[in-house]
């Protein structure tokens, strides 16, 4: 049992952290937010010569050859500078499903395009009616010749704005919510039958509402017909990152209200003097320190081989980091007073950012009583 | 990063889950499983089964008589101790009293007091709380004057745990009235049969005497019972308070416990249904479980840095121990009261001969879970209150 990063783990760390300590002030963020895509090329390009593109894939096909620790690690970063890039959209998860998912034509094509910046993927998953539910899709695929067409739509598909490719679950046999009968297509997102509406979200990212009318998919992921244990794995690997992601935020944000405490005066002294509020920043550090530990946990189950296991385990982590993130995130706002309600400090960017990574893949809440479902972690005797 | 244990570690569980299976009194087992304390004899017995195989004091170095281990293993061994369940070892001895005497104690010292601490031949109470000092401890105010070879002690001590045990007692006295308050305090030790030791219960609100007043009447220690300095007994009281780093988060004893709030959710009926069907309160149980499992990593983080840390300064980590670990102690206690419904209603000190139950009006599984709900509020109040937990991380990790 080791905590200690490789020197190449805290290389890659610090190399992160010093683009982003650079780059990614709070007004520089603001800036990337208005710009064009409402984030940065010019750091996306940046994000390829660290090898941040090419994370997850091996060394022989160009990649950075990491593994969960080090997808936590990157993730942990873009959480501490709510970075607004499509890494996880395209690295985690769309870099998941070409690993899990792809032919092996279809890697040789696609992962140096990712690995280099020049290939943006989105995962178009949510539907209307299916909430947190990976299964309950609508959106078909019907077999046309050699290919499948796709028709329906697709919500809350982060950064499907920018995407160049669309990785787009479809129902290909059974009714709406059956475990089988789902497959994975990928689907070029400036392609014919595409019409895509993007918008910003309330942490600052992008998203797109996408229509398929009659949509030709370019490939096949995994299997056509059972598709749901690969969405399930990416899923569960996306979780993990998530669990960084929220960790890093978490700690920015609890860092910025202890320095808050100790130099905002009221009273003829700092506010942090004050037992109420320290016991209050005491909690937040509880909180913040079993996220942490949940984090490990996250990265340590990513790789377990029992999809049953890994599931379990990954709803016990979304329920320990929603919890944390809820009450890190409300309560760095109640510490800091009046000014964090203000849009212009950037405390109140992360409580929104934590919010919404919350109900990411499912909240605290959907993942507790998946988890009570699935008989918890604990077998009775 | 390696967040996994080493074949060796693994191993090393399944040789004391082996000698726990075979060794452990069935008759003790099923006493803790109920939720009540093992008694004095089966507290000695297995004490001494362990120090026979030389597990007495997992955290003392090989020279004082401790196994040696590493941090993992202490942690392994606690752990499977906690989950059969299993007495761990008398903590007075073997986690307070005893590292005292290691650290700050004379060779004589050492001799004399540690092999008997490991077999349980003297069990060892602890002094230090007093009416007028439980958190503010440096508050205390129970004299001793130094008088030839002697000290005289006059003064009360106050929630001695199983003083009506005990055959000596380390306690903190008040050396010189004159210094600031933490610099006119020593350690002494004192065996219980001297003259002028009054011990009296104190019931606690479930009906059972588990804590005492102890109460001393111009008692005469021998000046050599001192340990360290004179004046010097605040560094040994902080390395004692400061010396059990993982020992309260009780992962094991969580786990036990919800192992058995399952069993007896299953029993309990509710709504024409075993409870544990309930949805919400499957999802009660769940909550604690993830709590658990984010306590359980962060104890092993805590194991981590402190293995390879040479500055004996806690993790960050470490704060949350406490707080949570007694919480999550709590929670368990509370949801098994819930699960017996009417039947956690019968009073009585399950610890008690001729306990309400010997007469038969609740089923086995129910009795004395309220009595334990509400004896576990202890556990946020005794060694270091969660508010002074609170307090010393702000000071310590945030800098307030």
């Amino acid at each position: 049992m080791d905590f200690d990063l490789t020197e190449e783990q805290r290389l890659l760390q610090d190399s992160v952290a010093r683009l982003l300590g650079d780059k990614y002030g709070f007004e520089q963020r603001k800036a990337y937010m208005k710009a064009g895509d409402g984030w940065s090329r010019e750091i996306w390009s940046q994000f390829a010569e660290l090898g941040l593109l090419g994370l997850p894939f091996g060394e022989d096909e160009g990649g950075f050859g990491g593994g969960p620790v080090e997808t936590l690690i990157v993730a942990e970063q873009i959480g501490r500078y709510i970075t607004l890039e499509p890494w996880m959209s395209t690295v985690v998860i769309g870099g998941g499903f070409l690993r899990h998912g792809a032919s092996q034509e279809l890697r040789n094509e696609l992962v140096p395009q990712v690995a280099s910046g020049e290939m943006l993927l989105a995962f178009a998953q949510v539907e209307r009616q299916s909430r947190y539910d990976l299964f309950d899709v609508a959106t078909t695929a019907k077999r046309d010749g050699d290919g499948w067409v796709i028709n329906g739509r697709k919500g809350y598909v982060v950064h499907g704005d920018s995407a160049d490719r669309l990785i787009v679950t479809a129902r290909v046999a059974g009714s709406q919510r059956d475990q089988k009968g789902i497959g994975v297509f990928l689907v070029d997102a400036k392609g014919p039958g595409v019409e895509r509406r993007g918008y910003r979200t309330v942490d600052g990212q992008r998203a797109a509402e996408v229509e398929f009318s009659n949509a030709r998919a370019l490939a096949v992921l995994g299997n056509p017909e059972d598709g749901l244990p690969l969405v399930d794995q990416v899923v569960d690997e996306c979780i993990a990152a998530l669990a960084g992601e929220a960790v890093g935020a978490m700690q920015a944000v609890h860092d910025m209200t202890i320095d808050y405490m100790k130099t905002r005066q009221q009273f003829g002294r700092p506010i942090g003097s004050f037992q109420a509020l320290q016991h209050r920043a005491a909690d937040m550090l509880v909180a913040l320190e079993q996220a942490r530990s949940m984090s490990y946990f996250a990265a340590m189950s990513a790789a377990e081989r029992n999809p049953e296991e890994r599931r379990k385990a990954m709803a016990a982590v979304k329920v320990q980091i929603g919890r944390s993130a809820r009450f890190v995130g409300q309560q760095s706002v109640q510490l800091h007073g009046g000014i964090a309600m203000t849009i212009e400090y950037a405390a109140g960017h992360y409580f929104k950012r934590l919010t919404v990574n919350d109900a990411m893949f499912g909240d605290a809440d959907h993942y507790v009583r998946y988890l009570s479902e699935s008989g918890g972690l604990v077998a009775a005797a | 990063m390696d967040l996994r244990f080493t074949d060796e570690e693994i191993a090393f569980r399944k040789e004391v889950r082996d000698f726990i299976a075979k060794e452990l009194p069935a008759e003790t087992r099923e006493r803790m499983i109920a939720g009540k304390s093992p008694t004095k004899d089966q507290v000695v017995d297995w004490q001494r089964k362990l120090n026979a195989r030389g597990w007495a004091a997992p955290e003392w170095p090989k020279e004082a008589g401790g196994p040696g281990w590493t941090l993992a293993q202490r942690y392994i061994f606690r752990e499977e101790l906690q989950q059969a369940p299993a007495p761990s070892p008398l903590g007075f001895n073997i986690n307070m009293c005893g590292p005292v005497i290691i650290e700050f104690g004379t060779e004589e010292q050492k001799k004399k007091y540690l092999p008997r601490m490991l077999n349980l031949d003297d069990w060892w109470c602890q002094g230090f709380s007093e009416p007028g000092a439980g958190s503010d401890l440096a508050g205390l105010k129970t004299r001793a004057v130094r008088e030839g070879d002697h000290y005289v002690v006059n003064g009360q001590k106050t929630w001695t745990t199983l003083a009506q045990h005990a055959d000596w007692i380390f306690l903190l006295v008040r050396t010189d009235p004159a210094a600031k308050k933490q610099e006119g305090i020593s350690f002494l030790l004192c065996d219980m049969k001297t003259p002028g030791i009054t011990v009296r219960p104190i019931i606690t609100i479930e009906g059972g005497h588990e804590v005492n007043e102890v109460f001393f009447d111009d008692v005469k220690i021998p000046a050599e019972n001192l340990v360290g300095e004179e004046n010097k007994g605040w560094d040994c009281a902080k390395f004692l308070l400061g010396n059990e780093r993982f020992g309260q988060a009780r992962v094991g004893a969580s786990r036990e416990r919800i192992r058995r709030l399952k069993v007896i959710a299953q029993e309990s009926m509710d709504g024409g249904r075993p409870l544990m069907e309930d949805p919400d309160f499957r999802r009660k149980v769940t909550e604690i479980e993830v709590e658990l499992k984010a306590l359980e990593m962060t104890v092993m983080r805590v194991i981590a840095t402190e293995t390879k840390r040479k500055d004996k300064k806690p993790d960050p980590a470490t704060s949350v121990l406490k707080i949570k670990g007694t919480e999550i102690q709590q929670m368990c206690s509370e949801l098994l009261m819930k699960a017996a419904g009417p039947y956690a209603w019968v009073d009585g000190d399950p610890d008690e001969e001729g306990a309400s139950n010997d007469v038969d009006v609740a089923p086995d599984w129910a009795f004395g879970l309220a009595g334990v709900y509400f004896n576990w509020r202890k556990q946020s109040i005794y060694g270091g209150s969660n508010e002074i937990q609170r307090n010393i991380m702000a000071k310590a990790f945030l800098g307030l």
